[in-house]
């Protein structure tokens, strides 16, 4: 692989963390990382029960969650396990529901230090969820990659043992707490969102119209047969070019939070 | 599984090399600062456009009334809006959902 080749080219003149930083990033990445942990329990948990009925067993539920680490995408490929259909139609239908970790991989590799090296950058791959990527996109400044993996060290076993407790539990989870942990995930994304949105009025408008337009598109119909995976990915590029366009970030680029002088 | 032509295994495998794939492309080819005026802007308000869509409506039919997951909503605003962390929005969000549910809403 020419990456690795540039790999060992690029380590030595890698911006190293301090290692006092690294811990610190590291824990407040565990940190951050615990209330997903807690929403990925809750949803593994039924992503579980729907793996045993697919037929799988709790070594396949567990490692096809380890692996994979995405709710929406699992949930797609259960169904597709169970109707035994491709193995063509499996990748298909990972990467049309999951495209949208590419443009959550694009944002962060303007995120992180240029000079980060390919390792690092596989690594924080793995953990490109919905809400890794959200609590990783709210960080001030440049990111560093042990913020993420103090997040998916957390969050990831928690999502596997969700996982592997639904194959076993099935339904001992009172309902009512996993109705209540559902919102754990949302609660953490408006975290993210409002704060920005309250400093930065463009980013207000960005969002009421995303959220106007992800509301509206779950009513029309045809549009709402469309599946949640490509809805959001749609909506994402058009409504972020359209404040792109509108709005243009300054040269500075305020994704940084710099002081304004 | 019975099935003799596919294997669960290799359905496993499949998912988990595209979905990395996906994952791991563009950190690792785009290594430069983008210059572009339009596309920086583009990304700048990716995350934020993206958690909206993905957040609402979807919290609304999360829970098991419209109406606890509208609470749930709510109270995840107003505690973002003071700038209180992840957790406590989290939390404070559940908190509501499952006392309204207690109460039979």
């Amino acid at each position: 692989m020419t990456t690795t080749e540039k790999a060992t080219k690029r380590i030595t003149e890698e911006n190293t963390h301090a290692p006092t930083d690294r811990a610190q990033q590291f824990k407040e990445g565990l940190r951050d990382g615990v209330p997903i942990a807690l929403g990925y329990l809750a949803v593994a948990f039924t992503l579980g029960i729907q793996a045993k009925e697919a037929g799988m067993g709790i070594l396949e539920a567990t490692v096809m969650s380890l692996v994979n680490v995405t709710s929406a995408g699992e949930f797609a490929g259960l169904a597709i396990i169970g109707s035994a259909s491709s193995y063509l139609e499996m990748a298909l239908s990972q990467l049309i529901i999951n495209l949208r970790y590419m443009l959550m991989s694009f944002a962060l590799s303007q995120k992180v230090e240029t000079t980060l090296s390919v390792p690092h950058r596989m690594g924080i791959a793995f953990g490109v969820t919905d809400e890794i990527f959200g609590i990783s996109a709210g960080r001030e400044g440049r990111l560093s990659p042990f913020y993420n993996y103090g997040a998916m060290s957390i969050a990831i076993p928690g999502w596997t043992l969700g996982t592997a407790l639904g194959v076993l539990m099935g339904n001992v989870l009172p309902e009512s707490v996993v109705s209540a942990l559902s919102v754990a995930l949302y609660g953490m994304f408006l975290a993210i969102i409002i704060p920005k949105a309250r400093e930065d009025r463009h980013v207000l408008i960005a969002v009421i119209v995303a959220m106007a337009a992800s509301w509206i598109c779950t009513k029309i119909p045809v549009v709402r047969e469309i599946s949640a995976g490509t809805r959001i990915i749609l909506l994402t590029v058009v409504i972020a070019l359209l404040a792109a366009i509108v709005f243009p970030v300054n040269e500075e680029g305020d994704n940084h939070d710099r002081p304004v002088s | 599984m019975t099935d003799l032509c596919h294997n669960v295994w290799i359905y496993i495998a499949v998912m988990a090399v595209v979905t990395y794939l996906i994952r791991m492309l563009p950190l690792t080819l785009l290594r430069k600062e983008i210059k572009n005026k339009t596309l920086k802007s583009f990304l700048y308000y990716v995350p934020y456009v993206t958690l909206s869509v993905m957040t609402f409506p979807a919290i609304l039919y999360a829970t098991r009334s419209i109406w606890s997951g509208a609470a749930g909503f709510l109270t995840a605003l107003f505690f973002a809006y003071r700038k209180k962390s992840l957790p406590v929005v989290a939390v404070c969000a559940c908190a509501v959902v499952f006392l309204l549910e207690l109460a039979g809403v």
